[in-house]
């Protein structure tokens, strides 16, 4: 079943197009990356599947009660709002008691409960907006950049969670992401954007495709080696 | 009777001060103080507009507060400018446009000391019950809508993927602000109406350590502002509304010290 149908998807901002023609499909269970170079419109196609941009032209069409689990990319914590953990996860909305402590658990932020957003870590903050996703039990977890700003051994942690999370849970993901050998690694489907598909399919079928090679370059080259060896002086690379 | 005004202001300003503590924090946590201050200041227009059609005051500034708020909010959308930009342009031309029309417009005599710092101590009892039920509707608005409120505040995105509604949000977000700058206009004028929302806030930021505690602690620092401000101009005869507004910076130059204190 498809949870997510996008169809020849435009959307404009003032006089910019940020995306022309997207054709995007997402079946249960499935794990679809989009990458991309900045600006390449990659947060604003989650945004217009989530419905929070409006798209010009095309149409998206998702099943009635589609349940979506989203972690943005920035919140505007600033400073300015004092808010703890657990108050962060409550404002997801009614839940089921025993769900919160579960998600918890899981996550890996059980003793993080008390403590204030603004202080988190990287690492800590994109596992509690990940506990926040998985409170509403979702069919589909979109991701933005989930693991921008962490460093090696964090990012690992991240994906391994995630991992996890889809093993017990089944839900579907679509994610934007810059670690290419990840993406290549765990993907079912990748889709490479540029304002519009590049290319789309297999990670293998993506990687040997030549739009794939000219957006990506040496980078590209790397993501296909990173499978052999251990990488961890590389974190420089990216972005 | 010589008290009796006295308590009319207190009442006003009691009430003025605890509707601005939930929208003041919003204002702060949205980074919107010169929204505030657009909006408040196309009241002056509204003073305007309702004195050359016989409207009465709050109606004429609560619509075009109102107006001013949702183009405002459309052209932010839009993204032509930057959003200081925007709300520049709009926060100052509102001001000149109104003095302007105010001196143009025939019949209208406009006492601009008074539309632009308010003047509490004038405060009638008829404009303390519209006053009451206004600030008990913006209460009462945000209370219906916190925690969608504070969701579209962290991040409108995650808003509409957990089922909200982002237009609603804005909607009722700038509206019940312009419903205050209606209200707070003939307490404290155009000029200091941001004040009275983002400087209880901003005070209470460092003590607070949810967003209901920061909202309850403005609403303290509120009322205690009105209440110190009143009885420093009984005494000095300085004008209410900004004595008001003054006390309220010394909330924020106190939280703040006592805050580096204890660090």
């Amino acid at each position: 079943m498809a949870l997510v149908t996008a169809e020849g998807v435009g959307v404009r901002v003032g006089n910019k197009q940020l995306l022309h023609d997207v054709d995007l499909r997402i079946e249960a269970g499935e794990i679809v990356t989009v990458i991309g170079p900045n600006g390449a419109g990659k947060s604003t196609l989650l945004k217009a599947v989530i419905g929070a941009v409006p798209i010009s032209t095309g149409r998206i069409d998702k099943p009635a009660g589609l349940r979506i689990g989203y972690t943005p990319q920035k919140i505007q914590l600033e400073k300015t709002m004092p808010i703890s953990v657990l108050r962060f996860l409550s404002m997801a909305g009614r839940l089921p008691k025993g769900a919160r402590a579960d998600v918890l658990e899981k996550t890996d932020v059980a003793e993080l409960r008390d403590a204030q957003m603004a202080d988190l870590s990287g690492g800590e903050f994109q596992r509690v907006l990940l506990a926040r996703a998985l409170l509403r039990e979702p069919d589909l977890l979109i991701l933005d950049e989930p693991t921008q700003g962490l460093d090696q051994p964090a990012e690992a942690r991240f994906y391994r969670l995630l991992a996890e999370v889809r093993k017990e849970t089944g839900a579907a993901v679509l994610m934007v992401s810059h670690d290419l050998h990840v993406v290549m690694a765990q993907s079912d489907k990748v889709v490479c954007l540029n304002g519009h598909v590049c290319c789309s399919g297999a990670p293998a079928h993506v990687s040997a495709d030549p739009s794939y090679k000219q957006l990506f370059g040496a980078r590209a080259e790397l993501a296909l080696y990173e499978h052999h060896h251990d990488h961890s002086h590389e974190g420089h690379s990216h972005d | 009777m010589i008290d009796d005004f006295l308590l009319r202001a207190l009442i006003a300003g009691v009430v003025i001060a605890l509707a601005a503590a939930p929208l003041g924090c919003l204002v702060v946590w949205r980074r919107m103080a010169y929204f505030g201050d657009a909006t408040g200041h196309a009241g002056l227009l509204g003073v305007a507009l309702g004195l050359a059609l016989g409207l009465p005051m709050t109606l004429g500034v609560a619509m075009l507060a109102g107006a001013m708020a949702l183009v405002v909010t459309y052209m932010m959308r839009r993204g032509d400018y930057a959003v200081d930009t925007v709300l520049g342009v709009f926060a100052h031309s509102a001001l000149a446009i109104g003095l302007v029309a105010a001196s143009l417009l025939p019949g209208v005599r406009l006492n601009l000391m008074e539309t632009l710092l308010g003047d509490i101590l004038s405060v009638s009892w008829t404009d303390i019950v519209m006053i009451s039920l206004g600030g008990a509707g913006i209460l009462a608005i945000m209370a219906w809508r916190w925690r969608s409120l504070l969701n579209g505040t962290l991040s409108p995105e995650l808003l509409v993927a957990e089922g909200g509604s982002l237009m609603w949000d804005r909607l009722i977000f700038t509206l019940t602000l312009a419903l205050f700058v209606a209200l707070a206009m003939k307490l404290v004028g155009v000029l200091l109406i941001t004040a009275m929302l983002i400087l209880p806030a901003a005070a209470a930021r460092p003590m607070a350590r949810s967003p209901e505690h920061m909202v309850g602690i403005a609403a303290a620092i509120g009322v205690t502002a009105v209440a110190a401000g009143l009885g420093f101009s009984w005494v000095t005869d300085a004008p209410a509304g900004p004595s008001i507004v003054a006390m309220s910076s010394v909330g924020f130059i106190l939280s703040n010290l006592l805050k580096l204190l204890k660090n």
